[in-house]
């Protein structure tokens, strides 16, 4: 080789010994990273094995029979789950986004650190606990259950995780596409609505739908807010059924056939948190311009 | 029509520490005007200061006057957002706007700014391509490609596409050559040429060359003070301060 004829080196050929460690630790990383997905996949599977038998049309359409009666369902905790994320989503994602956009466009003063150290905090405390505090702030001001209070519970918890997604996001956009904004005249908000939040919106939306996901299996916060209903209700101050609380309900009865049911429940929650988030990237992805950061 | 510039007493800061020191001077409408010096002479400050960006930065300040045209923007009341609109920016490194199409990159100073009509948008897209010199590369692709790929000569051509087509008096281009090849370095030159017909440009380069290609005055910028601003002819010829010849001989800087 003709590197060998390079007389003086500082640095030794490469020894056998940096090759093994070399590939340890590579093999290291393949296998942690193996390891990650393979709770995930054996969680799915053993949902599937599960839940599949007992998922059918009447499972998705129909309310729950009375004890001892065959059949029935969870149509209407799929529907209430629905009502109370999309009155979660519309406090925490608009209060989240633009929390965001003030921490990481104005927020380089005492207040913007008061409210990162506070979102921080929020997003360690136990999802019960905020469960206990809407029951105190709505449920006992309401002095009823209702979706609007479990929406208002779901609704803190994804603050935090939406606004410090947002901050991040926005910081990573470099200043000189906001100064090229402004260079052309475009007002401040403006510029950072349609420009800054425009580059960041992969980011952003990844952001939001993991703290959507997330609301979408809490139980905890549920349990004193939305209560859970045995019945239909589409009335946002009625108390209303959701997929979490009816899976813990069922699961802990001593009834087998609610045990299946329990088990299709869980699978059906899985496949519709799947089916949101694969369609907000979907719809949001066709906006996109190719070649697009 | 490009519009004159007065400068008097220009001083600017960053925090504590003044960049420019009393900067005066007088760029004529409808010429180009070049800005040397070497890196940190104040001659990007200075720029930044004629379509108040400086204060866009966290901690800084201006002092003094600047008029553009009649326009004293300094003055209380005057909005920083309409002295933007008349006074154009193309900067260093090529900035389109990486989620927008061409055309949207070009059209975006007048839809972010609330102007809807779709007819005049696409006639004011394709004359503002056309005097870029980029039209004809990307005709086809307008609303198809994103900004962010084209190539960075043809991003920096976008950029000052889009910045004409807000129809500016004043185009300010901050080193637009500077992350260019030779060949994309030649037609924004070229460009320049022809762009001072109907605006008043202020370009700042490290490129003395190119200075005396495109520019019929120069200003040379050394720590924080402006030491000459004459035709540039002269400048590089028989400059009056020997600062300046050093520095376009190569003897410092």
């Amino acid at each position: 080789m003709a590197s060998n004829a390079v007389a003086p080196r500082i640095l030794e050929p490469i020894s056998w010994t940096r090759k093994l460690s070399n590939n340890l630790l590579t093999l290291f990383a393949v296998g942690s990273s193996i390891l990650v997905i393979v709770p995930l996949f054996a969680i799915f599977a053993y949902l599937v094995m599960k839940g599949v038998g007992s998922i059918n049309w009447a499972f998705l359409t129909q309310a729950p029979k009375p004890v001892g009666e065959p059949g029935g369902g969870m149509g209407n905790a799929i529907v209430g789950s629905g009502i109370i994320l999309a009155l979660a989503s519309l406090i925490g994602i608009p209060l989240g986004i633009g929390a965001g956009i003030y921490l990481s466009e104005y927020g380089h003063n005492w207040l913007g650190n008061a409210v990162r150290f506070t979102a921080d905090v929020l997003n360690g405390i136990p999802s019960i606990v905020v469960g206990i505090s809407v029951y105190g702030l709505v449920v006992i001001t309401q002095k009823h259950f209702s979706a609007v209070a479990g929406g208002v519970a779901l609704g803190i918890m994804m603050i935090p995780t939406v606004s410090r997604a947002t901050e991040e996001m926005l910081l990573l956009v470099p200043r000189t596409i906001r100064e090229a904004a402004w260079g052309l005249g475009v007002s401040q908000w403006r510029a950072t609505l349609s420009v800054t939040l425009k580059t960041a919106s992969a980011g952003v939306i990844t952001g939001v739908m993991l703290a959507f996901a997330r609301a979408a299996g809490e139980t905890a916060p549920l349990l004193f807010t939305a209560f859970g209903n045995q019945f239909w209700s589409f009335n946002v101050n009625q108390p209303t059924a959701a997929l979490p609380i009816q899976i813990f309900a069922y699961a802990i009865s001593p009834f087998d056939e609610w045990h299946k049911q329990a088990w299709a429940g869980a699978l059906v929650l899985i496949l519709l948190i799947v089916a949101a988030v694969t369609a907000v990237r979907v719809v949001t992805s066709r906006g996109m311009m190719k070649g697009a950061s | 029509m490009g519009v004159g510039i007065e400068v008097r007493n220009l001083k600017a800061w960053y925090g504590s520490s003044e960049a420019l020191h009393s900067v005066n001077m007088s760029i004529a409408a409808n010429q180009a005007t070049a800005l040397i010096g070497p890196s940190g002479c104040g001659k990007s400050t200075f720029v930044r200061c004629l379509n108040r960006m400086h204060e866009t930065i966290p901690g800084t300040k201006v002092d003094g006057t600047v008029m553009i045209g009649q326009t004293d923007i300094y003055a209380n009341g005057t909005p920083a957002v309409e002295v933007r609109r008349r006074v154009g920016m193309v900067f260093q490194k090529p900035n389109p706007f990486p989620t927008m199409s061409i055309y949207d990159n070009v059209a975006a100073g007048l839809k972010l700014n609330g102007f809807r009509n779709r007819h005049r948008l696409d006639e004011i897209v394709e004359k503002s391509l056309k005097q870029a010199a980029l039209w004809e590369e990307v005709k086809d692709s307008l609303k198809k490609k994103s900004g962010a790929s084209l190539s960075g000569g043809q991003q920096q051509r976008l950029c000052i596409a889009r910045a004409l087509a807000v129809e500016p008096e004043v185009l300010l281009m901050d080193e637009p050559a500077s992350a260019l090849d030779p060949i994309s370095t030649g037609k924004i030159e070229e460009l320049i040429d022809e762009l001072k017909v109907n605006y008043t440009i202020v370009i700042v380069t490290h490129n003395m060359q190119q200075a005396a290609r495109v520019a019929g005055f120069t200003g040379f910028f050394l720590l924080g003070t402006m030491v000459e601003f004459d035709k540039t002819e002269k400048i590089f010829t028989n400059p009056s301060d020997k600062r300046t010849e050093d520095y376009i001989t190569g003897r410092f800087g």
